[in-house]
């Protein structure tokens, strides 16, 4: 079973199956595939029940996604469903209320099934630093799935779900999305809520859509996005029907192609790969347009000041007084604080916390925390030069493809560098998605596509006329 | 990094490091700082920092109550409460 959203959708609407029986369905083959570890919770009795309430809510006139089952990343606050960040801090965290980002795909009609598994806080590129262990790659289960939205990405590669939600500081979308052979958008900075959402970094957060194509990713993100007042970044801008901006030919398109990232670093079969998915857009009428993008080669290190300072500060909410964890025995309370905190976060969250510290402590602010932010300017600005030559950016989404569990997770520096091509979108607060463009020895490749501000809808249809004319966002792994 | 550096870094942030860790964090702190010192290498005099990605965005709304959650449902996640307040150690003596 493989079905997608629009197809489920078009079922669903015909009267062909229920979404209780859809869900009966996945429930069983997320059990059948417990070995790739993708969830963290599932509550069957509660998705069973959704899904009937949805069949009703179809029944009354309901919308597309009506009985659509989906997963929720572990970083949405469920009301009274487990939340754990992939985290021991919040292992046993039932959140008293809804994430926005729930809320408003549960009017939707959509039916969460389960909350997936992710990086420790959201910070890893692997999956490896959850507390619930590893996600493995349904591709080849000795490969990690990519980070931190990993569980997400799993299990739609897996056809679990037919769509996910995750999030990304820096590529904790894309980057999975490539490793797994499926489509995941990063939204622009604002487009949708983080009301709900476990923070992270968060002039960088942002919430979107995992699918098996554009167009899944385009019923989702219209369900997830919109002005939201209980959070104080959201856009209140026009929110377009994402799925009827779909269709537009490609005539005329102006693609950029950043030289940069077309150079040492990437597997060669990699560029080679993306090079051909290039030419089916040329054969479609786009131009390719050489850009650069000259500050990009520094968006690692600015992101490993800025993220890791944000995440200081996010995370030093968690003291073991208010929810969460709290270690069992203390003397006082800087005792509690500090036991609590070493047992309750692992080593990549301690890590960052402490660079974090570092670089806004007295005497470090400037060169460290301000340098960062100048560099961040330099780097929005060089995106805003390059789209004054061409209309989307087209590249790798990562250096390698799926790499092996183990391999990188002793050396973060290494794991950081991951990112590299997906970082400097998070830092400009552009919209970028990453979709499957072809393989390398058995895994899937991941084209980014980049976009203007708020252009989703553009970008979405760039994607979409691709997977019209190929087939790579189809293939499923062996034994799936 | 050293491990002195690293355990007063720890200290601010409430974390509790033994000396096995401490040297641990140090090595791989240095090396996120050898990382991070790559910035240096690009001139940034007279940029303006860029702190949000929709800078004329912010916005602000009236300071008025706009829905609460019941206090008993917040009490019940805590790690110890005691008369719908939170427990922690004495800290005045």
């Amino acid at each position: 079973m493989t079905l997608t959203i629009t197809k489920i959708a078009e079922d669903l609407a015909a009267g062909r199956c229920s979404s209780r029986e859809i869900v009966d369905d996945l429930l069983a083959r997320i059990k059948a595939h417990s070995a790739l570890n993708a969830f963290i919770s599932m509550d069957e009795d509660a998705a069973r029940q959704g899904a009937e309430d949805a069949d009703r809510m179809r029944r009354a006139g309901g919308g597309v996604l009506a009985g659509v089952p989906i997963a929720h990343k572990d970083i949405f606050c469920t009301s009274g469903v487990k939340t754990t960040c992939g985290s021991r801090m919040l292992a046993d965290f039932v959140p008293p209320y809804d994430a926005t980002v729930v809320e408003k795909m549960r009017a939707a009609g959509c039916v969460m099934v389960g909350k997936t598994n992710m990086d420790e806080f959201a910070m890893g590129s692997s999956n490896e630093t959850s507390f619930f262990g590893p996600v493995r790659n349904p591709w080849d289960p000795d490969r990690v799935p990519g980070g931190s939205s990993g569980g997400s990405a799993a299990a739609v590669a897996a056809r679990l779900v037919p769509g996910a939600t995750g999030t990304d500081t820096g590529g904790s979308i894309r980057q999975p999305a490539a490793f797994c052979g499926i489509t995941g958008l990063k939204p622009s900075y604002g487009r949708v809520s983080r009301y709900g959402l476990v923070a992270f970094a968060s002039s960088l957060d942002q919430a979107g859509p995992l699918a098996q194509s554009a167009a899944d990713c385009a019923h989702l993100l219209s369900a997830m996005a919109g002005f939201d007042a209980r959070d104080a970044t959201s856009l209140d801008v026009p929110v377009p029907d994402y799925a009827a901006s779909l269709g537009k030919d490609l005539k005329g398109l102006r693609i950029g192609i950043v030289k940069e990232h077309f150079a040492q670093g990437v597997e060669p079969a990699i560029l080679e790969v993306l090079r051909e998915a290039l030419r089916e857009y040329e054969r479609q009428g786009a131009v390719l347009v050489d850009v650069s993008l000259p500050n990009s080669a520094h968006a690692v290190p600015c992101y490993y000041v800025l993220a890791p300072a944000e995440a200081s500060s996010n995370l030093a909410r968690y003291d073991g007084v208010r929810y969460g964890f709290r270690a069992a025995e203390y003397k006082d309370l800087e005792d509690m604080y500090k036991k609590t905190r070493s047992e309750g976060f692992g080593p990549e969250v301690k890590r960052r916390i402490m660079i974090g510290t570092y670089a806004l402590s007295a005497g470090y602010y400037d060169a460290y925390y301000v340098k960062a932010l100048k560099l961040r300017r330099l780097i929005a600005d060089d995106f805003a030069r390059a789209f004054e030559r061409c209309d989307v950016l087209a590249g790798p989404a990562s250096p390698s493809t799926a790499f092996a569990l183990g391999a990188k997770n002793t050396d973060p520096v290494s794991m950081y560098l991951n990112d590299i091509f997906t970082i400097p979108v998070n830092l400009a607060g552009l919209p970028a998605l990453s979709m499957p463009a072809g393989f390398v020895g058995g895994l899937p490749v991941g084209m980014q596509l980049i976009g203007r501000y708020l252009d989703e809808a553009h970008l979405l249809n760039v994607a979409h006329r691709f997977q019209e004319a190929t087939d790579w966002h189809a293939r499923v792994p062996a034994g799936i | 990094m050293n491990a002195e550096e690293v355990e007063r870094v720890a200290h601010l942030a409430r974390l509790g490091l033994n000396q096995e860790e401490r040297g641990a964090y140090a090595q791989d702190l240095s090396r996120i700082l050898d990382l991070v010192s790559q910035m240096n290498a690009v001139a940034t005099d007279g940029v303006e920092p860029m702190t949000h990605p929709d800078e004329a965005g912010l916005r602000l709304r009236p300071d008025a109550v706009s829905g609460e959650i019941d206090r008993n449902r917040l009490l019940a996640i805590a790690p110890k409460t005691r008369d719908g307040l939170y427990l922690v150690p004495k800290v005045i003596e």
